[in-house]
């Protein structure tokens, strides 16, 4: 029998908070289990080990914000073989993509004093907006769970087992009674990708979005109901535009109501017009 | 004859964030000591604006992944400060609950799989697993069991859902926290073991003189509330945290530094300040510990922090079981507020040391200007003087020594870059050139 060769990963971190690479370390019980499958080449987090690539798997944790960024980037997807995207930075830009409606030189001005020792874009973008990438796995934070079932399934060569329904869905199963029908608390679970274990309806608070727009998510529609019902908008469009505003549903769905908004005047309960 | 070295570390491992450092030698004398941090800006201060103040906890937590809790706490204080919301004690217990839970969980990842490695000459906690098997699983228990009590208080263990502006969104049924007991007292049994462990280990002569800087509160060890004391005497109300310290702005990094106003010097937080400022006033079990491991305290020398670090992680298993003992769930979860224009800020410690958060918001309820001070920002000129003096007792081995060494020292102080940047990466490029007369 052939010595199977342990597959070359390495993790690489972007514009983030760390907290997806972290997940793999918080995989406490799994953890020196999958550690000893792989060949971990490249993890600055965890180990001073450096081994250069090419590498059979690419972790990659935080958004695209600097230019040299967007070209490190690019060197990573030529190092590996598979390039996953971890969490709401690799997949949608992040919170800090909050920019991308705001204005750099005034944001740089309120957080620095001497902003011009910062070089930076005027924008935060997904991995996927800047090479091919292989899987994306949401969240933020990503789900212990399902990091490990995509490693598992890297391993096996098989395809991870993410399902895509809403939270929605998992409330239903767990029993918790809606808080959007119940209490009128606003929700983004009817839109929002399964993956925490609808956590924030059980700890009775609105859904607020961190896996991003589910299947089939109608963002917009979502936002034009809880105008409807007497939500202000620009609280409808600081939900959608959060961890995952730059994910698409949820990037047209906002814009499309701020549009509505800003044609409709100031009353900021106004129905917009479709 | 002169000899010019660089010395650069390209990329700092094992710290949480991305930096680097720069050492630039000339004739046997540190001309020059950069921590660079180019962890890309995130610009939190900036889009903080305009946000409802609802929003603020869960956005701050995205800062850090590491210290999610810190970020929540420092926030829904200095926002309370700014509603004149008091919260009450049942709120304050739960609010310590979840701190030690983070605690926990931080210093263990940093004892055992980030600082550990450097003591015993391995690339990282998972290699050092294959020789010290039992330590690196007795580290990843008690990390495991921090992470239980941030799960069933906040939901989940990073970027936790439950902590609101007022108190809670819901408070747990005590059954949820008594189920927590077995694996609690565990965790305080392994963590002394730990605590001996550590002390065990081979600390480098290195005791810098330090002003230490960490909340004092009169009568617990510090998390939520305090107030802010110097090794000096000196003690300035949270109100009065800018006018004591100042943020200054250097090219070579994207984080702001910290320093003393007026004097320009650099001072230190984190474990081993808190430690050494409040001893009195650490738990009974984690001060009885101590007293058998050999090491004087207050201490100077900074690779003491992976002892200090264990000697909290003890203190927080036990103030954790005695508060879940304590608890009797009150109603309502959450205080009320009236929106107005004010400002607030707060302070509390991190597991690196203080964090300040200052907002002002309006009465729509939104945010009009936010300010926060990470721990790291505020050791990074202290981590800079540091290594200054570090490396002259180095200059006579290689650059790979050095490199190694330097960050050995930048690891005491658990950087967490991701948080600073607003923080690191070691170069050391060396260059030795022969100035020969033509």
């Amino acid at each position: 029998m052939m010595a199977r060769v342990r597959p070359k990963l390495a993790v690489f971190k972007f514009a983030s908070c760390d907290g997806c690479q972290l997940t793999l370390l918080d995989a406490e019980d799994h953890l020196l289990e999958v550690a000893g499958q792989v060949d971990i080449c490249y993890f600055l987090e965890a180990t001073s080990r450096v081994v250069d690539g090419p590498y059979d798997l690419a972790l990659v944790e935080g958004s695209i914000t600097t230019a040299h960024d967007a070209a490190r980037i690019r060197e990573v997807r030529r190092n590996a073989r598979f390039l996953i995207t971890l969490g709401a930075c690799a997949t949608a830009g992040g919170i800090q993509s909050l920019r991308n409606w705001g204005n750099l030189p005034e944001f740089l001005q309120a957080v620095y004093a001497r902003p011009e020792y910062i070089q930076t874009l005027a924008t935060s973008t997904a991995i996927a907006a800047h090479v091919s990438v292989d899987f994306e796995l949401r969240g933020c934070p990503i789900n212990k769970a399902q990091l490990l079932d995509v490693l598992r399934a890297f391993l096996a060569d098989r395809r991870p087992n993410v399902p895509k329904h809403s939270v929605c869905l998992d409330c239903k199963r767990h029993g918790t009674v809606c808080i959007m029908v119940a209490q009128g608390v606003p929700c983004m679970g009817p839109i929002t990708q399964t993956g925490c274990g609808a956590l924030c309806p059980s700890y009775d608070r609105g859904c607020y979005g961190c896996y991003g727009p589910c299947e089939q998510s109608q963002g917009e529609a979502w936002g034009r109901s809880l105008v409807r019902s007497g939500q202000p908008v620009p609280t409808v469009l600081h939900q959608l535009r959060s961890f995952n505003a730059g994910a698409e549903d949820w990037r047209q769905a906002g814009d499309s109501l701020d549009n509505c908004a800003s044609t409709a005047g100031p009353a900021r309960t106004e129905e917009p017009r479709s | 004859m002169t000899e010019e070295r660089v010395i650069h570390v390209e990329a700092l491992a094992r710290v949480e964030g991305e930096g680097a450092l720069t050492i630039r030698v000339r004739d046997k004398r540190v001309e020059e000591v950069q921590l660079r941090i180019f962890e890309p800006p995130r610009l939190f201060e900036a889009f903080l604006r305009g946000r409802r103040i609802e929003e603020v906890p869960d956005i701050t937590a995205r800062i850090c992944g590491i210290c999610p809790v810190a970020y929540q706490m420092s926030t829904v204080h200095a926002l309370e400060a700014a509603l004149d919301v008091t919260v009450p004690r049942s709120i304050r217990q739960l609010r310590r609950l979840l701190y030690c839970g983070e605690w926990i969980e931080s210093h263990a990842l940093h004892m055992h799989l980030l600082q550990a490695p450097d003591f015993l000459g391995y690339d990282s906690g998972l290699s050092m697993a294959q020789d010290f098997p039992r330590e690196v699983t007795r580290g990843l228990t008690i990390k495991k069991y921090g992470n239980e009590i941030l799960e069933v208080l906040g939901g989940r263990a990073i970027h936790p859902v439950n902590v609101a502006v007022g108190g809670f969104h819901r408070l747990p049924r005590r059954e949820e926290l008594t189920a927590l007991l077995p694996h609690l007292q565990e965790g305080l049994a392994l963590s002394i073991e730990v605590a001996s462990w550590v002390s065990r280990l081979n600390f480098p002569a290195f005791t810098p003189s330090y002003e230490w800087v960490a909340l004092v509160h009169p009568d617990e060890y510090p998390m939520n509330e305090g107030v802010i004391t110097s090794r000096t005497g000196e003690a300035w109300l949270v109100n009065d945290y800018e006018t004591a310290f100042e943020e200054i702005h250097l090219p070579h990094t994207t984080a702001l530094q910290s320093r003393r106003s007026g004097r320009g010097t650099p001072y230190f937080v984190g474990p081993i300040a808190r430690l050494n400022l409040n001893w009195d006033r650490l738990h009974p079990i984690a001060r009885q510990t101590a007293d058998g491991l050999g090491i004087a305290w207050p201490t100077s020398n900074p690779f003491h922090g992976i002892v200090a670090r264990a000697l909290e992680v003890i203190h927080a298993f036990a103030e954790s079981i005695e508060l879940i003992q304590h608890y009797q769930p009150t109603i309502p979860a959450r205080q009320e507020y009236s929106l107005r224009d004010a400002e607030g800020c707060a302070a509390t410690e991190a597991p690196r040391g203080l964090l300040y958060h200052r907002y002002r918001i309006n009465r729509e309820g939104t945010v009009d200007f936010a300010k926060i001070v990470p721990p790291t920002s505020q050791n990074q000129a202290q981590i800079e003087e540091d290594l200054r003096s570090w490396v002259t007792t180095l200059l006579d081995h290689d650059d790979r020594h050095i490199a190694q060494q330097c960050e050995f020292l930048i690891r005491n102080y658990d950087p967490c870059i991701s948080c600073a940047t607003h923080f690191l990466r070691v170069t050391i490029d060396r260059r030795e050139e022969s100035c020969s007369p033509p």
